[in-house]
């Protein structure tokens, strides 16, 4: 199932195109007639739509509470820029460039539709609506943007405390109106992806391991912060500011999640949708509970003390992990699934940190590394699913972004520079590059 | 009159003050520090990477009293903030020249 249908109608402006599935089920147990099909469609994108947002809340308290006092109005100031531009952007150029419809300039590869979004009219008519047998395009654009500003902002995490502001976010601005898009229209635009038949429920890869990717590449052309690697190559932990926020936040990332998977269900006019939604949020708690538990005893074994920040960093590969394939898992096997996302991140983060990567927020263990575990454990529940084409598709979409986002942070280097001064970033990025603390009244002991 | 000043554990902190209370002490001055001696810091682990703890938070105490006084406090605080275990922390005893009460204007023992 992709999320296209509504896309090619309104597009090409075809007016009324009805899905044969859709109405297939409809005939078999005219239970639900089509106007409540459609109400109940558009709720579930507005519902999933709105919890997915609150998402960029639970990013900004986790970043926020994961980098010291001295850069928190920094981290802020990017979080709610980053989800800004990535709103303006994707109405732009994002949404037609992920949902060509038939329009395609390059057959599976490249939209041809270089337009604004278009919603329904005021007050449109059952008769009127771009797809009377799914649901409203404001809707599906509402849900599909908030997918958009969450690839955003994972990587502002990993990136934090040394990357100069504007640059940063015009990184956002062509991840968000192009290098997001065009990935994505090759799953969920009914791309060639699709056609290969990978599978990839509400984005493991297409969300998450794009994030990762592009986290990962600006993590090597930035360098890590000064003094996270000392000259003799120990690694120097620099402890978040606020461990309170940080759990805020990813309690909040993980309740949006449901609306992130559980949303991607893209249907819920009938017994068999209401029940599959069911499924996904259960399964989903499942994993991010399997995630958390795997890091608070592997912590408690390796280190002999538990490390909050990894099971906060576990809780959320859990959910990384489940998001290709939400639906199904038995509640064991969600379990698990998030269970060994919660075993990368105690392996990855001090892998990161020995190859000299510094990822603030653990971005890469969690978003990367567990969105290619999800996208890969679709095999063990899903017979629909190919090894092959799963490990192709995650290659493919791998390659683009670290591609295309290496020449965008090689070129922002070599013009504006991405990196703040070593003064400022001793001092802090708020007073330097701000002017204003988050913690004006706090003396540093 | 002396100047007794006791570095202890934070958490004897409370116990401390109760014994000196007990024995007729009226006033005291604390401060948190850090510091090092033969317990010499320790490591704890940050998200995979080990580090040092170079200085172990404790409290300092500093208060006057009457030179007759001073080897009972210092035996009520020995007594009082040890565990036996390494980091107990120390005491110093100084000669104060002397004392006097900002109010009042008194000077010497009457001012403590």
């Amino acid at each position: 199932m992709y999320k296209s249908f509504l896309k090619s109608a309104l597009v090409l402006g075809l007016g009324l195109g009805v899905p044969s599935m859709v109405f297939a089920e409809q005939e078999a147990h005219k239970l639900v007639a089509t106007d409540t099909v459609f109400i109940l469609n558009s709720l579930l994108f507005l519902v999933g739509g709105f919890l997915v947002f609150w998402m960029a809340a639970g990013f900004a308290m986790l970043e926020a509470g994961l980098v010291r006092s001295k850069n928190v109005t920094m981290q802020l100031t990017k979080n709610v820029a980053l989800f800004s531009l990535a709103c303006v952007f994707y109405y732009l150029i994002g949404y037609n460039l992920m949902y060509p419809g038939d329009t395609w300039s390059i057959d599976g590869t490249l939209s041809g539709v270089f337009a604004t979004t278009v919603l329904e009219p005021v007050g449109v008519s059952a008769e009127a609506v771009a797809d009377y047998s799914y649901a409203s395009v404001g809707s599906d654009f509402f849900f599909q943007l908030m997918f958009c500003a969450a690839t955003a902002s994972i990587v502002s995490g990993t990136l934090a405390e040394r990357i100069k502001l504007w640059p940063f976010l015009i990184f956002t601005v062509v991840l968000t109106a192009v290098i997001y898009p065009i990935q994505a229209s090759w799953k969920w635009g009914g791309g060639f992806l699709d056609g290969m038949g990978f599978l990839d429920f509400a984005g493991s890869t297409v969300v998450h391991s794009v994030g990762g990717w592009a986290a990962l590449a600006g993590a090597i052309i930035l360098g890590p912060r000064i003094g996270k690697y000392s000259k003799e190559g120990r690694v120097v932990p620099i402890p978040g500011s606020n461990l309170t926020l940080a759990t805020l936040g990813t309690f909040i990332l993980w309740m949006g999640w449901f609306g992130f998977n559980g949303g991607s269900q893209l249907a819920m006019g009938s017994v068999g949708d209401v029940a599959d939604i069911s499924r996904i949020f259960s399964n989903t708690n499942a994993a991010a509970a399997g995630g958390a538990i795997a890091t608070l005893i592997l912590t408690q074994v390796m280190y002999k003390k538990p490390d909050l920040t990894m099971i906060l960093n576990g809780a959320l590969a859990g959910l990384v992990s489940i998001t290709a394939e939400p639906l199904t898992p038995s509640l064991g096997a969600a379990t698990l699934i998030g269970a060994v996302g919660g075993v990368i991140v105690v392996f990855a983060v001090p892998m990161l940190d020995r190859m000299k990567i510094d990822d603030v927020v653990g971005a890469i263990p969690v978003h990367l590394l567990s969105g290619i575990w999800g996208t890969i454990a679709v095999v063990f529940t899903n017979e629909d699913a190919s090894l092959a084409v799963q490990i192709q598709s995650i290659i493919i979409v791998g390659a683009f972004v670290v591609i295309t986002s290496s020449v965008m942070w090689f070129l922002l280097k070599a013009t504006l520079g991405i990196r703040v001064e070593e003064e400022d970033e001793i001092n802090g990025l708020d007073m330097a590059e701000l002017g204003m603390e988050a913690y004006p009244e706090f003396s540093r002991r | 009159m002396k100047l007794i000043i006791a570095t202890i554990k934070p958490f004897k902190l409370e116990d401390v003050r109760q014994a000196l209370t007990d024995i007729g002490i009226k006033g005291m001055m604390v401060t948190e520090i850090k510091g090092f001696g033969s317990q010499s810091g320790h490591t704890e682990i940050y998200r995979g990477a080990e580090y040092a703890v170079n200085f172990v938070p404790k409290v300092k105490l500093e208060l006057v009293v009457d030179s007759a006084m001073a080897e009972q406090v210092v035996e009520t605080i020995t007594q009082t903030a040890k565990t036996g275990k390494i980091g107990d922390g120390k005491i110093f005893v100084l000669d104060v020249e002397q004392t006097i009460r900002v109010r009042t204007g008194e000077t010497g023992a009457d001012a403590i």
